[in-house]
């Protein structure tokens, strides 16, 4: 199968800093990738690429095998879900107003969307009370649900996840981790995920892509990494997480 | 026969009334006071009047009545001279009407009284002293003189008059003119410089000193009118019956008393009813006032809003366009408003009337709206910009649904900011005049009379305060909840 997302030689630079040097790569429908790598690294360049909320200083990014211009950007994002770090919630809207936002914007049959609603819930354990509740009503772990439930709710091909869980606790954090993976398995839908963490990546991904300093460094599963790291930073990357579970 | 004439009456009365007459003053009592009385005589002519009270200075009145805004109003000789045909020669009367018929203008004859500048004492001191002329004072260098600022500095004021007449007091001091006026009756003073007209000079029994050596120049009053008035009224300002300086005073004085100028000028026509002084109906008053005060404001809001909204959008998307637009609202605001009013009043469509007042206000009002709403936009943090922006939300509706409402609080406190400083610029207004509670703080002002001054600045400023509650009122239902908590 032809992946639905896939980069040619896409470079980014602001300013005289190359954020991301030229690079291809492309996800494998179906599965789970996640982006690694320090901060700074191009791994947040790179999802806002896909996204056309940047333009590639050269290569191009390919999308169900069309190249994503100005013109194609919107009916792209249309096809994708995402997920940002704080949840990009917006606050004078509802979590159901959120939520609903492009479908109603859209002009999608009531019905549709109350049906769709209701199954979001379920999948992301929100509760159906806090639907009328306004973002600064909502806990951080509530907020990144009701996020995602945005995010799913066109239910998009591919799902882009910016650092969703970075701003939370520990505790939420790995409750939110559990459910995710329990989505990602139930959606088997193509979906990136942008992370720090490798235990995280580990956890959820079915595929790694480690970078540094606006590369790819490594590409592989959990086991390929641990095995046999490709270079020293690899190496040193992966003993910097200490207490990875993988 | 007789229904004949009468028809012929009729018709001429109905074509005369087709087109009203348009009779403007200047804004300070004595003008009110004529305008009033060319009102009355040119209705009794069988005109229909329109009356433009206290419109401004010379500057202004002389251009409306060359555009044609207004077609009627009280003059001085001196100043038609001095400031209108701009010559240092003393015309006569047929040579100033000659200059002036080359503009277009007609003036009437002279109606009957001079208003120029003089000197004035205490009757009661005058007689002791014996003194009725200028040239009297030579025999009292002792006498102390307070004379205004103005008179002081003027090339026909203090320095030449007292070379002219030689005159050597050295106790010449400046003060105020209604200060100098209780200086004078409380006799800290002895001699002031008046207008020969003053309804002070009846009101303290004062004494003018005739100018024997003929230093002043002379400012005779008289109206001056657009050459294609019909010849009737022309006629009806030539042959009133004129007004001597003795009832001139009286007619000033009524109206300082009795604050109002028609009833003042009415008293022209009928002496007898002089105890008849109405006091104004204060509450019909201020409600005309406060309800054009609202009008004024309120549709230059409005159009700040309609035109400063799209403007404040597209600065905040920086670059020239964006920083042009800043600039040269953020310009607007300096100029003093005073001054925005008076560089309007020339533009073409404009001139004396309510639009010029509106133009400034709305002009003044943009600055807030337009930054408010660039700063509130470009405040939105990115992470909500990109979330907008990855929903596929086209551009417009992003704007529509997220941007503006985020940025509400902003825009509306800049909304708020317009909405208070155009009530209160509004009140200058009445300068040009348009009216509203800048009225009754004009003529208060021009009255020396601190209740009429009140009576439009206390509700002026109650106003600004409903204004300013109102909209903290209105943030409740604009402001999105989810932003409030």
């Amino acid at each position: 199968m032809d992946p639905l997302v896939r980069l040619i030689g896409v470079s980014k630079s602001f300013g005289g800093t190359t954020a991301l040097q030229p690079t291809d790569l492309d996800f494998a429908p179906g599965l789970t990738t996640a982006l690694i790598g320090p901060s700074g690294c191009g791994k947040s360049t790179l999802l806002r690429l896909v996204l056309a909320l940047l333009r590639p200083d050269s290569g191009k990014v390919l999308f169900d095998g069309a190249e994503v211009t100005e013109a194609n950007a919107e009916a792209v994002r249309r096809r994708v879900g995402y997920v940002i770090q704080e949840g990009g919630l917006f606050p004078h809207l509802t979590a159901r107003a959120n939520v609903l936002l492009m479908s109603r914007h859209l002009g999608r049959p009531e019905q549709e969307m109350a049906r769709r609603l209701e199954e979001l819930c379920v999948l992301s354990q929100f509760p159906r009370a806090g639907l009328d509740r306004y973002p600064a009503e909502l806990s951080g772990g509530q907020r990144q649900r009701v996020s995602l439930m945005r995010a799913l709710m066109l239910s998009p091909e591919v799902l882009l996840l910016d650092e969703p869980l970075g701003a939370l606790d520990p505790l939420v954090r790995s409750a939110l981790q559990r459910d995710l993976k329990e989505i990602f398995a139930r959606l088997r839908q193509t979906t990136l995920l942008v992370t720090h963490d490798m235990g995280e990546a580990a956890y959820l991904a079915d595929e790694i892509v480690l970078m540094n300093e606006g590369r790819i460094v490594q590409r592989g599963s959990a086991a390929d990494f641990r095995d046999h790291p490709a270079t020293e930073f690899v190496s040193e990357f992966i003993n910097a997480q200490r207490g990875a579970t993988f | 026969m007789k229904t004949g004439i009468l028809l012929l009456a009729l018709i001429a009365t109905s074509t005369l009334a087709a087109e009203p007459v348009v009779v403007g003053s200047k804004k300070f009592t004595e003008s009110y006071v004529l305008g009033g009385i060319a009102r009355t005589v040119l209705e009794r002519a069988g005109f229909t009047v329109q009356e433009r009270a206290g419109m401004g200075g010379t500057i202004i009145l002389w251009q409306a009545l060359s555009d044609g805004q207004i077609d009627v109003y009280p003059e001085y000789t001196g100043t038609i001279g001095e400031e209108i045909l701009r010559t240092k020669e003393r015309l006569s009367a047929d040579e100033m009407r000659a200059a002036l018929k080359k503009l277009g203008v007609g003036m009437s004859a002279d109606l009957g009284f001079n208003n120029t500048y003089a000197l004035v004492m205490r009757r009661a001191e005058a007689e002791r002293l014996g003194i009725q002329t200028i040239s009297d004072l030579r025999q009292h260098p002792d006498l102390k003189v307070g004379l205004t600022h103005e008179f002081l500095d003027r090339q026909d004021g203090w320095r030449p008059l007292a070379a002219a007449y030689g005159l050597t007091m050295t106790n010449v001091s400046g003060i105020d003119h209604a200060i100098g006026y209780a200086a004078l009756v409380r006799g800290s003073i002895q001699i002031k410089d008046a207008y020969s007209t003053d309804a002070k000079i009846q009101e303290n029994d004062l004494v003018v000193l005739r100018d024997d050596r003929h230093f002043f120049p002379e400012y005779k009053a008289v109206f001056l009118y657009r050459q294609n008035l019909h010849p009737r009224a022309v006629a009806a300002l030539n042959h009133f019956g004129g007004i001597d300086e003795a009832k001139m005073i009286s007619l000033n004085a009524a109206a300082e008393r009795s604050k109002d100028y028609a009833y003042a000028a009415s008293l022209y026509f009928h002496p007898a009813n002089s105890h008849a002084a109405p006091r104004r109906e204060l509450w019909t008053n201020l409600a005309r006032w406060t309800g054009r005060h609202l009008e004024l404001a309120g549709i230059s809001l409005l159009l700040s809003v309609l035109i400063g909204l799209p403007l404040g959008i597209v600065a905040s998307r920086g670059g020239p366009v964006g920083q042009i637009i800043l600039a040269i609202v953020g310009m607007i605001q300096t100029i003093p408003s005073l001054a925005l009013l008076a560089l309007l009043v020339p533009v073409p469509f404009l001139g004396i009337s309510a639009t010029t007042a509106i133009v400034a206000l709305f002009l003044y009002g943009l600055l807030p709206i337009v930054r408010n709403t660039a700063t509130g936009l470009q405040e939105i943090p990115a992470a909500l910009r990109d979330s907008a922006t990855a929903l596929g939300l086209e551009s417009g509706a992003r704007l529509r649904k997220i941007y503006l409402p985020l940025a509400s609080r902003t825009i509306l406190a800049g909304i708020k900011t317009s909405a208070v400083i155009n009530i209160g610029t509004a009140t200058l207004a009445a300068l040009i005049g348009a009216g509203g509670l800048g009225e009754p703080i004009l003529s208060g002002l021009n009255l020396n009379d601190h209740a009429t001054i009140l009576e439009g600045a206390i509700p002026a400023a109650l106003l600004a305060l409903l204004v300013q509650g109102l909209f903290d009122l209105l943030d409740r239902f604009l402001i999105p909840r989810g932003l409030r908590l």
